[in-house]
């Protein structure tokens, strides 16, 4: 067993890279159930939040697919993963779900420590990957900031209520 | 995880199976580290109140080393559940080991919502498969019910 903190290789990579999409599409689908489970309550500054976050997801996915493309290792089709999770949250009751705005908090938190860990673990790493090093730090750093901004902006909006 | 998390996980598994302490050697194997680097760390673990190590006999953990080591061995469990069951993953155990290290506990904790984890989780690991003898492995992703 490997004991290090690092990634290795491209396999790897994409490997953690493909986690981060399907965390995005988790962010995506729950703003999704939280739309249709709170139409009637949601308030315009608690709407806008969701859907800024669901637009951002969906960007954040798009830049990782880019990424794991330019590796040339094959990945799982995204409408597979995004149909399991959408049956999966389908499936889950309403009381089950958290507030709304923890939800997101918890969301935001977790997709930011996620690229975090990530990008030490590739900074830590002597491998040399098929895509350009500078290149992929510089596009997971910038999808960490959006996450570390969403945390504030949520936490924002949290402490006037 | 951190690396002390996979030696706290190690030790509860050789523990378990050894019925009795584990000894740094089997630990050692285990993880596939040199004996002077796992008594390194066990050391490490003994300093944090996490294991105790006899001299002769092995390292027992603690309870507080009891409950770190459940923990990770259930973020151990979401990691091979998600690879196998989501991503279709065929030597999912090996994938897992290799990014247990990456994989925080909160990030594990969301990618568990979208698995069938059992109740009975992390007590259905069994050592011998390094898998859960609940895991059900599909041969593809797994395709969602119809509502």
């Amino acid at each position: 067993m490997s004991v290090s903190q690092r990634v290795a290789s491209d396999d790897q990579l994409a490997r953690l890279l493909q986690i981060g999409i399907v965390l995005e599409e988790v962010v995506e689908a729950r703003t999704h159930r939280h739309y249709q489970q709170l139409d009637a309550e949601l308030d315009e500054e608690v709407e806008t939040l969701l859907a800024d976050a669901a637009e951002e997801s969906a960007d954040h996915r798009e830049r990782l697919e880019a990424l794991i493309e330019g590796l040339g290792v094959d990945s799982v089709p995204f409408d597979e993963i995004e149909s399991l999770v959408d049956a999966r949250y389908g499936r889950t009751r309403p009381e089950d779900f958290d507030d709304v705005l923890y939800d997101q908090l918890c969301n935001e938190e977790t997709a930011y420590k996620f690229y975090d860990d990530l990008i030490e673990a590739i900074e830590d790493s002597e491998a040399t990957f098929s895509i350009d090093r500078e290149e992929l730090i510089a596009t997971l750093t910038t999808i960490r900031d959006e996450e570390a901004e969403g945390v504030r902006e949520v936490t924002e909006v949290m402490e006037r209520r | 995880m951190n690396t002390a998390d996979q030696y706290l996980k190690t030790i509860y598994v050789v523990q378990d199976s050894e019925d009795g302490p584990a000894s740094t050697g089997s630990i050692a194997d285990s993880l596939g580290v040199s004996p002077a680097s796992a008594n390194e760390m066990i050391g490490k673990l003994e300093e944090r109140g996490l294991a105790e190590h006899e001299k002769y006999k092995g390292v027992t953990l603690t309870d507080d080393g009891i409950v770190r080591a459940r923990d990770a061995l259930q973020t151990y469990c979401i990691i091979e559940r998600f690879l196998a069951n989501v991503l279709a993953v065929e030597d999912f155990q090996a994938e897992a080991r290799e990014l247990e290290a990456v994989i925080d506990d909160t990030v594990a904790e969301r990618l568990d919502t979208i698995i069938d984890r059992q109740p009975e989780c992390p007590d259905c690991f069994d050592p011998e498969s390094d898998a859960c003898a609940c895991l059900e492995v599909a041969a593809a992703p797994v395709e969602p019910e119809q509502q």
